[in-house]
């Protein structure tokens, strides 16, 4: 399939490739090693998106050079990832504030009904 | 220039496949819930570039739908997942 794209087409579609791999082995890199769960919640954001993007431009030249015209029905994918990253990264950060403030004051509202104990 | 992009594209299979295993390890591994939902999160992102990787080496247009699939019901989970942590229940009366 590859076998008739011209070269000025395969050297970017190679280049975003390589670059889109590197990137998205860093965001998972970062998520593996990083310390906090606050510091770990960026790397696979940033990174995951940015490969996702590189892919895309890489299919779309692909595409559209196999077939003489301008493909661009990938571009769904990006719009829905670029949409969607930020909303999830969001929830899970305010997941994770809450949770923790739920652990740091445990018995602040166990029982706020039931009258303290008359001693 | 079949090669150029031919190795191009399993090079960044490889790191495709490496980087979901490290997500893989995050989600057995994390100290919290929320850090294994975003494994979750990036799995489902990181097999979606799999799928489209191998979609552009085949020259199908059939991996192009199994990969708008996977990213809409993986944000659909990664949102529900999170709401449950957010709240304690998904869908609130």
């Amino acid at each position: 399939m590859t076998a008739t794209l011209p070269l000025w087409v395969s050297i970017p579609v190679a280049l975003l490739l390589v670059i889109s791999g590197l990137i998205t082995l860093t965001g998972s890199l970062g998520l593996l090693r990083l310390p906090t769960f606050y510091a770990r919640i960026h790397a696979p954001t940033l990174g995951n998106t940015l490969g996702v993007f590189c892919v895309l431009v890489a299919s779309i030249l692909v595409s559209s050079t196999l077939e003489q015209r301008v493909v661009v029905h990938q571009l769904v994918i990006t719009m829905l990832l670029v949409i969607t990253s930020p909303v999830t990264a969001m929830l899970l950060m305010r997941a994770a504030i809450r949770r923790k403030a739920k652990v740091e004051e445990p018995q602040d509202d166990e029982s706020p009904l039931e009258p303290p104990p008359a001693a | 220039m079949i090669d150029l992009v031919y190795w191009a594209a399993t090079f960044a299979l490889g790191c495709f496949v490496i980087g979901l295993a490290f997500a893989a390890l995050r989600l057995l591994r994390g100290p919290t819930a929320p850090d294994r939902v975003l494994a979750l999160d990036t799995m489902y992102v990181n097999g979606m570039l799999i799928l489209l990787v191998l979609g552009l080496q085949f020259g199908s247009a059939l991996y192009f739908d199994i990969a708008l699939l996977i990213a809409m019901f993986g944000f659909v989970g990664s949102v529900a997942m999170a709401k449950f942590l957010l709240r304690g229940e998904v869908i609130e009366p």
